[in-house]
């Protein structure tokens, strides 16, 4: 500990860059000029590679780690500022929805794969029952939304018990496929499932809690605030929730566990270590989060259908951890903000998006293999 | 000398095992008893790694018992042998080297620690009271071996000379507090130097924990001599020579097996 009790690096220049980053997420959500924009993605780009450069990089973390409680508290305060800002904008805070959301899914994907080492491409499916329980239940039942919500999670992650004993008897490549051709039989079973809306999907009302209409706008004295605030906000608290989750879990003997057979499953059950057991929790925490995640985008869209929850968006889920670094919880969102916002915002690249991602990830693997925000060394408690 | 000891912490009988057509090994019999070191030597695949692999659990054995604390472990999984007080290490040091070198050792504590998901995610009061208690747990066991690496605790295995991950590697095999430890070629990758000081080590090890059985497995013949009880010589997975090292090195089987027959 001596070393720790040492220097603790100044909460200035993390916080300096904490301020930079949301006047510039601000400045690229409020862009409409494509011109602006791309002027704005470059820009970004060459500061960071400049700092990586100059040995800016490191201090900036250092600061970060150092006052990790107060940044965590100072992202949220960060994320409803900009909400603040965009207040009237259905398309913006829709977009800052869908970011969170599937971040929440990345954060899934993230204890599976980047801590027990349970290879998923089948994301966007459990995403999808998430989103499909929300709309079966919120249609045929009267159940309170909140709970339909939660419904949607453990929906998924009993789904994600079937796929358990064969990939718990594979390993490696094999694991993976049998996570692929689920992905492809789910859409198949949806598709042809007329209670389930088949090709077509299904509408579904939009939220209400405790009374609340989630799709009315809100006005507050002289501010019209737009209805996507209600959700907004739901998917911070979910996002909050899901990455405390995440880091409690890492920060644990469980993360510790996870990562042992992760890393050397012969040597982990040489120390009683019990792999099948973990995969399997692993893979349902995860599966729930995901789930989570679906239901709350089903009521957002107040649509489903299979097209939504294809194999290519399970791959997206996947290249977002590697492209944010595989295990770190804050690499898996800043990850998600790039992938959600660049197509969105750069009308043009629309049609090319898998494209930039494959490109993406192949420099990220080429250059920086641990990702974008590699993982540190574990520590049990926050500074 | 225990070799009259009533009833044996270990005691294999004829265990068998056989990969396709290739006897590993052949009813093999061995025994070690509370605070016995004994030696297991013979040429490369003459089925040392594969008895450790045998009896921990790794692969089941085609036939024979492996009596420990008197319930026989034939088997049964590597986590139930591991739970019935055996640990071990590996040839081939299998450390998790991104993790950290308390991570690592606390891998070795699962059954020391408490696993449940609430405790861990809910409880973080109890969570760090026994977290704390695992902290002075490794840095005691880590002070036998090599003092400085205390303050290094929370550093990544990557950047340690490999005596040091062998020294961590056993601490792993210790921190659960094993009755009996396998350790498989403890020397291999070192100097003639590291290795001294890592018997050093084992031999403190055994001088403060007095009844902990220890089968190490070793190619360099100083080792052997200078912590074995008593050693066993296999050569294509049978026992050819038992007695301690004196005895065995006289032997005219064992130095056929070694050096090959004369023509």
């Amino acid at each position: 500990m001596a070393r720790e009790q040492g220097k603790r690096a100044s909460i200035l220049p993390g916080a300096a860059v904490l301020a930079v980053v949301t006047a510039y997420v601000i400045a690229i959500l409020g862009a409409d000029k494509q011109n602006t924009i791309l002027i704005l993605f470059g820009a970004g780009a060459a500061v960071v590679v400049l700092a990586g450069l100059f040995g800016l990089l490191k201090p900036i973390g250092r600061s970060f780690a150092a006052h990790e409680t107060a940044f965590n508290w100072l992202a949220i305060l960060a994320m409803l500022l900009i909400a603040g800002v965009f207040r009237e904008e259905h398309f913006v805070l829709l977009l800052l929805v869908t970011l969170m959301l599937y971040a929440v899914a990345a954060l899934g994907l993230t204890i599976q794969f980047g801590y027990a080492g349970v290879v998923n491409f089948a994301g966007a499916s459990f995403f999808g029952i998430g989103a499909y329980t929300s709309a079966v239940l919120t249609v045929h039942t009267a159940l309170p939304h909140l709970a339909i919500i939660f419904l949607g999670g453990v929906t998924a992650a009993l789904a994600g018990a079937i796929l358990l004993p064969p990939i718990l008897r594979t390993s490696g490549h094999y694991a993976a496929v049998v996570t692929i051709a689920f992905a492809l039989l789910f859409r198949s079973f949806i598709e042809v499932n007329d209670v389930l809306g088949g090709p077509q999907g299904l509408h579904l009302p939009g939220m209400q809690v405790f009374g609340w209409s989630f799709n009315d706008n809100i006005t507050v004295g002289r501010w019209d605030i737009s209805f996507y605030m209600s959700y907004f906000l739901l998917s911070l608290a979910l996002l909050i929730f899901a990455f405390g989750l995440v880091q409690r879990l890492e920060r644990s003997w469980i993360g510790l566990n996870f990562d042992a057979l992760r890393l050397d499953e012969t040597a982990a059950s040489c120390f009683g270590i019990g792999v099948a057991r973990w995969k399997a929790v692993a893979f349902l925490l995860g599966n729930m989060l995901i789930g989570f995640a679906g239901a709350v985008s089903g009521m957002v869209a107040g649509f489903v259908a299979p097209s939504n929850y294809t194999f290519a968006d399970s791959l997206i889920l996947v290249s977002i951890l590697l492209l944010g670094g595989i295990g770190n919880a804050w690499g898996a969102i800043v990850a998600t903000a790039f992938v959600v916002i660049v197509p969105e915002k750069l009308q043009t690249i629309q049609e090319y998006r898998f494209l930039l991602y494959a490109v993406m990830v192949i420099l990220v693997l080429l250059f920086q293999p641990e990702g974008l925000l590699p993982r540190p060394v574990r520590r049990y408690f926050q500074s | 000398m225990t070799n009259v000891a009533p009833a044996p912490l270990l005691q294999v009988e004829g265990l068998t095992k056989t990969f396709g057509g290739v006897l590993a090994l052949d009813a093999l019999a061995l025994s070690a008893g509370s605070g016995e070191v004994v030696g297991l030597i013979g040429p490369n695949g003459s089925g040392k790694t594969t008895f450790f692999n045998v009896t921990t659990g790794i692969y089941k054995p085609d036939a024979g018992s492996i009596v420990f604390k008197g319930k026989n472990l034939a088997g049964a999984s590597p986590q139930t042998i591991h739970r019935a007080g055996i640990s071990r290490t590996f040839q081939r040091s299998r450390l998790s080297l991104p993790l950290s070198i308390f991570d690592n050792i606390m891998i070795g504590a699962h059954t020391r620690r408490f696993n449940g998901l609430v405790f861990n995610l809910v409880c973080r009061g109890a969570f760090k009271h026994e977290y704390e208690r695992m902290v002075e747990a490794a840095r005691a066991l880590l002070k036998v071996f090599e003092p400085e690496l205390t303050d290094r605790l929370f550093e990544p295995v990557m950047g340690l000379p490999m005596i040091d991950r062998r020294r961590i590697e056993i601490c792993r095999a210790l921190i659960s507090e094993p009755s009996l430890l396998f350790l498989d070629e403890p020397s291999a990758g070192m100097t003639h130097e590291e290795t001294h000081a890592l018997m050093d080590n084992i031999l403190r090890v055994r001088a403060v924990h007095s009844s902990l059985a220890i089968v190490i497995v070793e190619h360099q013949m100083g080792v052997i001599e200078r912590i074995t009880d008593r050693c066993a010589v296999l050569n294509f997975g049978r026992k050819i020579a038992e007695g301690t090292y004196r005895e065995v090195a006289g032997n005219a089987e064992v130095q056929e097996a070694y050096l090959g027959a004369e023509l």
